[in-house]
């Protein structure tokens, strides 16, 4: 039992030391746009960039179980506006509650992802083709439910309440941090004990470092591999929720780009996209990176097109650093 | 002497906390075949890596030809003449095999590859081994003995003086190390200086003119083969001795059949195969590589379909569709190719021990009961004596002896009846294999029942209860232990019309 312990901490150390220079960058780039700019380190903007990792958070969450069991997921941007889509048309077409609705999207995006699982693990198909499929069909599904035109919830429903009311500032006046927000935190520490303590977040890992080797050993590939791919999903149509609640409608020609933000994040984060290995803390620190970032360079009044080049760059200096840092531990 | 080759002393060699080579030596004459041998992590490998120019050495000396050199790289050890014949092979599949023998040294007209006289050159290379290769096949269609020929092939293309062997017959049949030698001794008449590393000490005394032992990077010493014992060979390889003991064979297993296979056939691969397990039996699979045993092994499990037939596991007809069916009857299979089939080796020794259990072992939500599992993976390093730091360690950072006891051990947690070994001691050392060896026997003895795959004749005849004979997708023959000997399995294993196996 004494040696047990002793192990376990090791192995949490070198884990910790990852995150914790995923989280000294954040922590870096915080103080380096608090000087630039006596505008970032304000609490509205701090809220402001909390509600602007939300939603790409909750996808990078789903992103990082498909990428540590070594498949890659191109769908989940147009599938989250499925998902918002199909939380709209439930309430607002066919007038049922609110609470079905949010049920409605969510599933949406668990069925999607029930698809990808089936068409990689059953039908074969490489995770890159059948995902991209999926990617077209979802956004081509969005704009013929919506025939190409938004759809918004009536205000007296206070659908947007759901990602931007504030519970925490009704116990705490005046600390007014969005449910959004609160509902993505929830969201990572499910995702991360499923990740890391149940056997579906076992079997990522165990597909993602060598699948044949796991299909020997009696796990079911088909199965797990449609499992992963729908836990996803269902993270995917929280996502949907959200983003409908922010934007109190339900935007069909908006979600694409989103996908390679989830991915961006996770590899930040430190996730292999050979998979078999990544931490969802990793992830959602990832997802801050970038949105703290966007919101910085903009304050600092860096134009758009730019800030979309130092992303870049910064999605290629991380790749390269964690490659340095794999490479010294060897 | 000027017929020395080359010569190495004093070599030390380090790596981040492992020292791998202290104090070592070797030199090598023109025309002989000097072997190289040692338990696994004795530094053989090192120490051909250094000649190679694939390491640098920290210290020491080596000399070629007369000089003293420093090899930079594989390149320049090419250039120099000093060519290695890789244990895995390095080659690229869907090219063919004139195209990798000449990777990187294309000979062209103009702007445009000249693919005849690639082909033509390699033919002459072929033909001096007097090897029937079509040099535009591709590697993906070749046998793995082919294959081997071809790295050969490329390791001569460069004019040679030294060549380099890594277990070059690991993967090969006797019929096809018969064939490597026969090309070994020619290479060897025309004064090319060959380096051997092997595990198969039986190979030693029929190839090697001389032997150097090394033990945990140390050198212990060069031998002349005709002068020197297989157990003496031993003994300075472990540094104990070691009883090679006679088999011992219950008289015979329970009669109650615990697997029977009828008429499993699939294309080509399997015809009719036909045969029965009984409990507590070690059943000897033997043939050359090729012959379908693999093919079988995996059609019954259920990682590769079959065309028809039918599996009766303990008296029910049973449908496996795939793995995992078959790890609901409590069948386990231990694949020939450890690294790719039988380990995650980025993951940590828990995890690959428990990879067979972690279903059963969850409570609500599918949560992982880490605490139980840890317990009954530690039992299990302990009781098959793995040697690793802790349980944290990764699958990658074990030897290979110790690897392939994660794999017994993940089929031992899951507490399996009927095990399928294929090549169980393939490439693992001398004391690893012997420690396989008495853990199949304690395993049969506890009732469980073990199918064992095994191109290593001595391995067949020591383990098994009866042999079963294949070749060329059909069963043979079927021997008891008593009527088997080498010949009798040879004779069956190259039965190539397909002899009914009604005998």
């Amino acid at each position: 039992m004494e040696s047990k312990t002793v192990t376990k901490d090791k192995r949490k150390r070198a884990d910790a030391v990852q995150q914790l220079l995923a989280f000294g960058a954040l922590i870096l780039l915080f103080v380096f746009f608090s000087f630039a700019s006596e505008y970032f380190f304000t609490f509205s903007n701090v809220v402001g960039i909390l509600i602007a990792t939300a939603v790409n958070g909750l996808l990078a969450l789903g992103a990082t179980f498909v990428i540590i069991s070594g498949g890659i997921d191109l769908s989940v941007g147009t599938v989250m506006t499925l998902c918002s889509v199909m939380s709209a048309v439930t309430i607002k077409n066919w007038g049922l509650p609110i609470p079905v609705g949010v049920i409605v999207g969510i599933l949406t995006g668990g069925f999607a992802g029930f698809v990808n699982g089936i068409m990689i693990s059953k039908l074969k198909l490489p995770p890159f083709i059948a995902t991209l499929g999926m990617l077209n069909v979802a956004r081509g599904l969005s704009l013929v439910i919506t025939d190409l035109s938004p759809i918004y919830f009536p205000l007296e429903t206070g659908f947007s309440q759901i990602a931007m009311g504030s519970v925490l500032g009704m116990i705490i006046p005046g600390f007014d941090i969005p449910n959004g927000v609160l509902i993505m935190f929830g969201s990572a520490v499910i995702a991360g004990l499923i990740l890391t303590k149940t056997v579906i977040g076992r079997y990522c890992f165990a597909i993602g470092s060598n699948e044949e080797a796991a299909r020997l050993s009696g796990v079911n590939i088909v199965f797990w591999k449609t499992a992963i791919y729908t836990l996803s999903g269902l993270f995917v149509g929280i996502a949907g929720v959200i983003i409908a609640s922010r934007l109190n409608s339900a935007q069909p020609a908006l979600g694409q780009g989103y996908e390679l933000d989830a991915i961006a994040a996770a590899v930040i984060g430190g996730i292999s996209m050979s998979g078999g290995e990544g931490t969802m803390v990793g992830t959602i620190i990832g997802a801050f990176i970038i949105s703290t970032l966007t919101n910085g360079l903009r304050i600092m009044s860096v134009p758009q097109e730019w800030q979309i080049v130092v992303t870049g760059l910064i999605i290629i200096s991380a790749v390269y650093i964690d490659i340095i840092r794999r490479h010294s531990k060897k | 002497m000027d017929d020395t080759l080359l010569v190495m002393e004093g070599i030390d060699k380090s790596f981040p906390g492992v020292d791998a080579l202290k104090k070592c030596c070797f030199d090598l004459k023109r025309g002989e075949v000097h072997a190289l041998v040692g338990e696994n992590g004795a530094g053989k490998s090192t120490l051909m890596k250094i000649i190679a120019g694939i390491y640098s050495k920290d210290n020491g000396a080596l000399r070629y030809k007369g000089e003293d050199v420093v090899v930079q790289n594989p390149y320049a050890a090419q250039q120099m003449g000093i060519s290695m014949v890789h244990q895995e092979l390095n080659l690229m599949p869907h090219l063919t095999a004139a195209q990798n023998i000449f990777i990187g040294r294309e000979p062209r007209r103009g702007l445009f590859l000249d693919e005849n006289a690639l082909n033509e050159k390699a033919q002459v290379i072929f033909d001096m081994m007097r090897l029937k290769v079509n040099p535009s096949t591709k590697i993906t269609d070749m046998t793995v003995a082919k294959q081997q020929m071809v790295e050969i092939a490329k390791a001569l293309s460069f004019n040679a003086d030294v060549l380099v062997f890594d277990e070059p017959s690991a993967a090969l049949t006797d019929v096809e190390i018969a064939e490597l030698f026969r090309i070994i001794r020619q290479l060897k008449a025309e004064g090319v200086g060959i380096i051997y590393i092997t595990h198969r000490l039986e190979e030693l005394k029929e190839i090697s003119d001389r032997i150097t032992v090394l033990r945990d990077g140390l050198y212990v010493d060069t031998v002349v083969t005709k002068k020197t014992t297989i157990d003496q060979i031993i003994k300075m390889m472990v540094g104990r001795v070691i009883y090679e003991s006679k088999p011992e064979i219950p008289d015979n297993p329970s009669e109650e059949v615990v697997l029977e296979v009828k008429n499993l056939s699939r294309g080509t691969e399997i015809k009719d195969v036909s045969f029965n397990l009984k409990k507590g039996e070690i059943l000897g699979f033997a043939g050359l590589v090729g012959a379908g045993r693999t093919e079988v092994a995996r059609a019954i499990f259920g990682a590769d379909d079959f065309d028809s037939g039918e599996v009766i596991v303990n008296g029910k007809t049973v449908h496996i569709k795939r793995p995992s069916d078959a790890v609901a009857y409590d069948i386990g299979y231990l694949s020939e190719d450890r690294k790719r089939y039988g380990l995650c080796l980025g993951l940590d020794v828990t995890t690959n021990i428990a990879m067979t259990i972690f279903e059963k072992m969850t409570g609500l939500f599918g949560w992982v009961k880490d605490g139980n599992i840890y317990k009954i993976a530690k039992k299990i390093v302990d009781q098959l004596s793995i040697k690793t730091p802790s349980m944290e360690q990764k699958a990658k950072n074990l030897s290979g002896g110790n690897q392939q006891k994660l794999v017994v051990g993940k089929w031992l947690a899951k507490d399996a009846d009927i095990l399928i070994f294929d090549e169980p001691t393939r490439g693992i050392d001398v004391g690893a294999k012997q420690e396989i060896y008495s853990l199949l026997n304690e395993l049969v003895k506890k009732g469980k029942s073990i199918i064992m795959i095994s191109s290593e004749l001595p391995e067949v005849l020591r383990m098994s209860h009866r042999v079963i004979v294949m070749c060329e997708g059909r069963i043979t023959g079927e021997l008891g232990y008593k009527d088997a000997t080498q010949e009798s399995i040879m004779q069956l294993a190259t039965q190539r019309n397909g002899g009914n196996l009604s005998n």
